[in-house]
């Protein structure tokens, strides 16, 4: 059996390619990119959060709010360790990310502006993470599929948690109440484009569904997420901002209204209301910890110096 | 109900209580300014971490003082209805956290006190405290162990690294009299120990102006600690009386 006969066996076995293995070239470009692209996320997505964790109102929810955006950075070091079982190394893809080479999910280009926001990205955007992630579980990569169980785990966490608090949020106040509203006329649009583009213009679907890296395209996971969600919004007694939004019983889902796809690619291209905010802040906490990197290297070497 | 091991009997165990629960909040305040901000990932985590710690140690402690004082009172009256001049916490903890030579300084300073500090607390007459305690203790040489680990590093590792970590000596060495004042001598001794081994071993010089700052501990802060709590109070005191 030649290296690429193996190859397509384990992938129509169900079964798992592995680092050593032989795998083609653009298999391997096709991970490096999706799985950094994933990596990164968690990481700029430590920046909205972020933005609450001085100001949230209790001691309770800035406890969940620290814990949930530690675990985002520790994703992020599991899916650069999966990267670099691939070869590249995780400064390489930090690099590109700075150097606004590499992408990030768009979703943290928005700003968060009120508390309700926290709750709203638990819910809507780890919700629509969760409902992206749970088919990686089943990749066909063995390091990225196993780092995906435990993320997806953590991910379903958040999620409640988001949830929870928009419940705290719309069983108080008007004001709160509308807080709430506002959060989610804001998320709603940005958290269906991170579903992507739709199938018919997805250039990198059809080939990652044949290797199994993705196995539900972009517009059946986006639809799985609305059906999902709908009746979430409804317990809340929230209103979905979109007046074309209605279920469909022939269908047995919801229809919704059209993306603004003109916004997705201006965010995608760099000009979301955070874009370069994010890279900036990530630049300049790399930059300002330059000293601090190389102290440690420094140090290292005078102590492996000691030792010989 | 035992005499509480610290010095200073004219406040009551709850008013000790909170001013431990401060430190630990405003710490964890100011350790939380540096997520997402760390020289590397795994130092985002750890920093993440340590304020969790702190976070989680600090609302224990409100609530406990809460149960003791018998007002009525919790962990968010306490930490969000009180204006600076309430606050009981030692200065050094609201200092700004400056670079991270700065920070892992005043952690290292911090730690080894309260390594001391909690330990000392085991045989206190009070269950929920020793139990507190115990926790706090475990968490406190973890976390000594990384700060501890890192003067090292920048102390013995660049001429920029060194320059800065003894800038950081240097300018926070004047609060720790503050803290060590609550020690027993024996622990205050073994603080010394600590820290000048830590020093030495970093290359760093303890600085020989005497000159020390205190007051914290009598709600006479900086001009650091209202900002912070301006932020921190800014949802409770904007929307007040609310659940969240």
């Amino acid at each position: 059996m030649t290296p690429e006969e193996r190859f397509e066996a384990i992938i129509a076995a169900e079964e798992k390619i592995e680092p050593p293995d032989w795998m083609p070239d653009a298999y391997r470009n096709t991970l490096i990119r999706q799985i950094a692209q994933h990596a990164h996320s968690e990481i700029i997505g430590m920046q909205p959060e972020g933005n609450w964790i001085s100001r949230a109102p209790t001691l309770h929810r800035k406890a969940i709010l620290m814990a949930k955006v530690q675990d985002e950075a520790g994703h992020g070091l599991y899916l650069y360790s999966a990267a670099e079982t691939l070869g590249v190394k995780r400064d390489e893809l930090q690099t590109l990310l700075h150097q606004g080479k590499h992408k990030y999910s768009s979703i943290f280009n928005y700003p968060t502006l009120s508390w309700a926001d926290i709750g709203t990205i638990g819910w809507l955007v780890d919700g629509a993470a969760i409902t992206n992630q749970v088919m990686l579980t089943r990749c066909s990569y063995g390091p990225y599929a196993r780092a995906m169980v435990r993320i997806c785990k953590e991910e379903s966490f958040h999620q409640r948690q988001g949830y929870e608090s928009l419940i705290a949020l719309c069983s108080g106040s008007p004001q709160q109440k509308a807080m709430a509203q506002d959060a989610l006329d804001r998320w709603w649009w940005p958290s269906l484009m991170m579903f992507g583009p739709h199938d018919t213009d997805s250039t990198h679907t059809e080939q990652s569904m044949e290797w199994k890296i993705k196995r539900v395209s972009n517009d059946d996971l986006r639809q799985q997420f609305v059906d999902m969600t709908v009746p979430q919004a409804d317990y809340l007694g929230l209103t979905i901002p979109d007046p074309e939004l209605r279920w469909n019983e022939e269908r047995g889902h919801y229809d919704f209204g059209e993306i603004d796809w003109d916004e997705f690619w201006a965010v995608v291209k760099g000009n979301g209301p955070m874009n370069r905010d994010r890279v900036d802040h990530k630049v300049a906490a790399w930059d300002e910890g330059s000293w601090v990197r190389e102290a440690a290297l420094a140090h290292a070497a005078k102590r492996a110096e000691s030792a010989a | 109900m035992s005499a509480h091991p610290l010095v200073g009997h004219h406040l009551s165990e709850a008013e000790h209580l909170l001013a431990h629960a401060d430190d630990n909040l405003v710490l964890a305040q100011r350790l939380g300014e540096w997520i997402s901000r760390a020289p590397e990932l795994e130092e985002d985590i750890a920093i993440g971490n340590i304020a969790l710690d702190h976070l989680g140690v600090a609302r224990a402690l409100y609530t406990r003082a809460g149960e003791l004082e018998g007002l009525g009172r919790g962990e968010d009256d306490f930490a969000m209805s009180r204006p600076e001049r309430e606050y009981r916490n030692l200065l050094l903890v609201e200092q700004p956290n400056g670079d991270f030579a700065q920070t892992m300084v005043r952690g290292l300073f911090f730690d080894a006190y309260q390594v001391g500090l909690w330990d000392g607390m085991a045989g206190v007459d009070d269950t929920e405290l020793t139990g507190i305690a115990g926790r706090a203790l475990k968490e406190a040489r973890y976390h000594l162990l990384h700060s501890s680990t890192w003067v090292v590093r920048l102390g013995d590792g660049t001429d920029e690294s060194h320059r800065r970590a003894q800038e950081a000596v240097d300018r926070l060495w004047r609060y720790t009299d503050e803290m060590l004042e609550e020690l027993i001598p024996i622990r205050r001794h073994a603080w010394g120990r600590v820290v000048s081994a830590v020093l030495a071993e970093a290359t760093l010089q303890v600085p020989e102006d005497p000159y020390q700052r205190g007051g914290g501990r009598r709600g006479l802060h900086s001009e650091h600690l209202g900002p912070l709590l301006a932020e921190m109070q800014w949802m409770q005191r904007s929307y007040a009386g609310l659940r969240w």
